[in-house]
Order: C-alpha cells, then structure tokens, then sequence
C-alpha cells in the first residue's frame, strides 16, 4: 500500500484487498513504532478503534457504506469525544473525561471512520510551535529535531508520518496551515462559520474553526463533505446545506485570475520559499490561470490585532477552567479565591497565562477602545482589503510560512517571534475566509529535506473554488506525494 | 507601553491568577514585549472605521422556546472535583 490517501484506501476496502479490521491494526502497530519518537498522540483508542473498524465492516458487507466508512482518523485533542480523556494540550484537562461527542466527531463517526486516538497540540490552541504543550513538544517527521508546527501540530505529525490516514485540526490564527506547511502535508481552513464549533474547545469564538489535515486536497473535499454544515447547537454556524466539494474538484483553471499579495513579497520571505512559490505559479499558468500583483495595504497590522482580539476572547473563554465543575483543582484550598488562583496558576502554561494577563488587560476599564475597538477597527480594515482584492482576483495565492519548520526551542524563549511567523496566515483567519496550505517544493538543511507549503485563500465561503485549485495543483505536481521517512 | 510589577499583580488579581512577587518582574517583561507589538497598530488613523467584531454581519439566530436537553446532571457530575446532594462543593464562602 503506497497510496494511503483517504481516496485510495477507500478504494481498496471497496475492492476488499483489506478489511478496515486489518488497516486499523496495521495504523496501530504504525503508532506503536513511531509515536514515542514523535509524540504525536496524547492519547491511542485502540479499543475505539477497533469496535468501530468491527463496524465499519459490517457495514460495508450490507452495502451500507460511504468514502469514509473504515478509514482510520486521528481527532486534535481540543474535540469532545465521550468518555474519552480530552486534554486540550492541558495539565488543567489532564483529568478530564468528556461527557458528549463534538458535532464534528459526531458527524465523521456517522461517516464511519475510525478514531485511532487524540493528537497533541499546544496548550488551548495556543502556540506556533507545539512547545506549548504539557504533554512535551512533538517532533516534524522530516527532521527529528524541528517543530511540526502548531497548534495541530500533532494531527499534521500524525498524517506526516502516516500514523492514520486523515486527522482533524481547529485554526485560530493559522494553527491548520503553518503545521500542514512544515510537515508537508495539505491544511485546510475553511470560512468560519462552515463547520460547528459545538464541542471544540473554545480559545478565540470569533475566530476558531476545524477542519481538515490530509494527504491531499481530494482528502479534504471527501472530510469536508462529512464536517460541513449547519448545527442548531452552534449558532455562529451559518445556515444552508454546505455543497458537494467532490463534485467541483475537476472544474478546469483556465481563466482562473489568481493574486499575488505585494505585501508577502518583502525581505522577510526567505529565498527558497519564494522559489516555490513562483515555481508554483507557472503551474498554475500552464493550466491557463492569469497571475497579477495585489495589494494588502493593512496585512502587517494583522499579528498586533490579532494579540489583542484572540487573547481577549481567550481570557473570557478560559474563566470557566475555575475548578468548580470539571478539570484541575489544586489540593487543600484555604478559600475560594486561593482556589481559583491556585487551580488556574497550577493548570494553565506559561503561555496560556501570558495571554490571558493580555487578554484582561485589553479588556479592563480604560483600555478598551485603545486596544479592543482599535483592534476590531483594524479587523474591518483588513476584511476590506481582501474584499477589494477580491473584485479583480478569484484566488489569493502567497507563501503559507515566511520560513520552513524552526528548530525545536529555537524561538521558545521570545514568543514575539515566534507571533510575527504567522504574518501570512493571521489575516485569513480576522477576515472570516476560507484557506489551504498545500505543499509546493522543498529546501534542504543540513542533509535534511523540509517541505515548503503555499496557501491559497478564497472569498467568503468559496470552499469549493479553493479545494478545485488546490487539488488542480495536485493533478500537475508531486510535492504532496513525498513521505518522510520515519 | 511597558508594565510596571504592580500592573501585573492587579492584571493577574482580575484574571483570578496568582503569580508570585519573584515572577511578577520577567511577566510584566514578557507581556511589555506583546504590547510592544500590539502598539502597532496606533499608527495607522481608524477614527472613521467601524468596529468588526465578526467576519460577516450575523444576527442571533433564535429557536423555539422548547426543552430539547433531557437531564443528565448525575452524569455530568461525575468528572466535578467534589460534589455533595447534586450540588458543586467549594471552599466555605460564608464563615
């Protein structure tokens, strides 16, 4: 089995080469191999695993079964799965036991895959690195001492090394993309809105949203079309069925008007990145698409927006974590205020705690206009240069990362760094659209080869349009077949 | 606008989060830095823009007033750190 796309797997388990038994055990023995050099899963469910590979099987044998029956899936460990231990990538989750399923695990369990366990992540989501994480930093599959990436970085790891065949991921500020970009593998976010937030473990409500991280922009469009649509529990979920995103995969480029952000061309972009991305361009071209200049004027001010808005919503979100009702709570509290403080000082990270004091401080009396309104002020404006953009282009295509995967503990000690490496990805997220990064050439450090990922942003709820030209990309490029080796 | 220690001691207070004298100096450095960043953004005239606190204009979607959750509170309490009678305990409020 070369091919271990969804696509592929799917065909064989029709032709009945395998059982979803016999590929579920083969992903388990694959986890067992590798997970303690990577790190990768937090948790394994096997027995999950099996019963509803056992199930799986079932049904296929009475015919009642779709692309995603028996295909092996590995959840980010910020999705509610019931009764089973739901971290978050925290010491303040370390007990936590979830009660009910995500309507995004709910939904891919009716689909029929196969949960091979929880992926690790930084702390809440909060991260560019993974080293966030109280479960220890996980390792890029390309080079053992770099970063995956974060904050999915365990669930682009995991798809990475092939320790399942699909994985879930949840994007705040780019935590679906940058990952997908270091391990070479597809990230997609779509609109926010698309898919429902019922279950996902909230860090920045007006920004989160799940979705998929594959071996292909095929895979996504299959996971998508189990994911999306709307859910009477999450009613910043949009309305109206989502469409098939298989059946416009094939729609050729010819005509395709794509742009090129002058603002991702700057001095900070480094070299190899850029090659791809221009590499990446005359593919494009060759399929019949037009390539011409685009201006973001307020890009650069989306990372300082960003830390005020994510941050703020972060420190409302994460006052439920109070040791009253589930998770962490320290030992012998003297009073209720010691308990609070001790519970949340104890539970949460370094970096979750800084963004919190962020988040509170932009919120307290006589900051606010200077920090949140302004930053909600600067949101609009960004919006309205992708709009503006978005009357002469279909597409936005610029590098996904400014640079390939960093070495583990080399930006750790200055977060703010660490923050300006999003800079490509952050204003997709403020604008509400929907992006992928796919994998577009690879750079060679110290006898290492490191994938270099390019994304490709949409308009508002374009899903469709912008999984077309990834996978068109995909049809007329190798990038996305190359595997690390492990 | 850089944090004096104080600053970070009423920030942690009003995020109930407790950081102790010996820490306060290098987080008050650590989030002086990320407002550094943040400051950024006064550089640029917003006067006439309007806020977004949403990527597209929703309204609250509204349902039925209609029960739809069945009880479960045993259930749900079974991962509490203490309760007693179907109640959260805590520490003594009220002396």
């Amino acid at each position: 089995m070369s091919d271990r796309t969804v696509a592929a797997l799917s065909r064989s388990l029709a032709k009945g080469e395998f059982s979803s038994v016999e590929l579920t055990q083969d992903y388990l023995s694959r986890i067992a191999l590798h997970n303690k050099g990577l790190n990768a899963y937090i948790t394994v469910t096997e027995e999950l695993a099996l019963a509803q590979a056992a199930q799986a099987d079932a049904l296929r044998a009475k015919g009642q079964h779709g692309p995603l029956t028996g295909i092996p899936i590995a959840h980010k460990d910020i999705f509610c799965i019931q009764d089973v231990r739901t971290t978050c990538g925290s010491k303040m989750l370390s007990n936590f036991i979830a009660p009910y399923n995500a309507t995004v695990v709910e939904r891919l369990n009716a689909a029929g895959t196969v949960t091979l366990g929880k992926t690790n992540m930084d702390e809440f989501a909060m991260g560019s690195s993974n080293e966030t994480s109280f479960y220890g930093a996980v390792r890029n599959p390309w080079d053992s001492e770099r970063v995956p990436g974060g904050s999915s970085g365990g669930s682009a790891a995991a798809v990475a090394a092939d320790l399942c065949a699909i994985a879930t991921g949840t994007d705040t500020g780019g935590s679906i993309r940058q990952p997908a970009a270091f391990c070479g593998v597809t990230g997609f976010k779509p609109s926010y809105g698309r898919i429902s937030r019922w279950g996902m473990i909230a860090f920045a409500s007006s920004l989160d949203q799940a979705g998929p991280i594959s071996k292909s922009a095929e895979d996504a469009a299959l996971m998508m079309n189990a994911m999306a649509g709307p859910d009477p529990r999450d009613s910043t979920c949009v309305d109206g069925a989502a469409p098939d995103y298989m059946a416009t995969l094939n729609d050729p480029l010819k005509g395709l008007r794509i742009g090129v952000p002058r603002q991702h061309i700057t001095k900070g972009l480094g070299a190899e990145v850029e090659k791809a991305l221009q590499e990446a361009l005359k593919v494009f071209e060759s399929l019949g698409a037009t390539v011409k200049e685009i201006d973001l004027p307020n890009n650069h001010l989306s990372v300082s927006a960003y830390y005020v808005i994510a941050p703020a919503e972060a420190s409302a979100n994460l006052s439920r974590f109070d040791g009253v009702r589930y998770g962490y709570r320290c030992d012998k509290p003297v009073n209720l205020e010691d308990m609070y403080k001790r519970s949340r000082s104890e539970g949460f990270g370094d970096e979750v705690k800084r963004r919190i004091m962020v988040g509170t401080y932009a919120l307290s009396a006589g900051y606010y206009d200077a920090y949140y309104l302004k930053a909600q002020r600067i949101r609009r404006l960004i919006k309205q240069d992708f709009d503006a953009a978005f009357k002469e282009v279909d597409v936005i295509i610029g590098p996904t990362t400014p640079h390939t995967a960093f070495k583990i503990g080399e930006k750790s000690d200055d977060p703010v760094t660490m923050y300006l490496e999003d800079i490509y990805t952050i204003g997709v997220n403020l604008a509400g659209l929907p992006g992928i990064s796919i994998p577009a050439g690879s750079t060679n450090e110290s006898g290492k080869a490191l994938p270099i990922g390019i994304q490709l942003v949409g308009s508002d709820f374009a899903e469709a349009k912008v999984l077309n030209i990834a996978h068109q990309f995909q049809l007329n490029t190798d990038w996305h077949k190359q595997t690390a080796e492990v | 606008m850089a944090l004096e220690q104080t600053d970070v001691e009423k920030i942690a207070h009003l995020a109930r989060l407790h950081v102790s004298t010996e820490e306060a100096t290098e987080v008050a450095k650590r989030i002086s830095s990320i407002l550094e960043l943040i400051d950024e953004m006064q550089s640029i005239d917003t006067e006439s823009v309007e806020p977004m606190a949403h990527s597209f204009d929703a309204i609250q979607r509204l349902r039925p007033d209609v029960v739809t959750e069945i009880d479960q509170r045993e259930y749900l309490q079974k991962i509490a750190p203490s309760t007693q009678d179907g109640l959260y305990l805590v520490p003594k409020v009220i002396e």
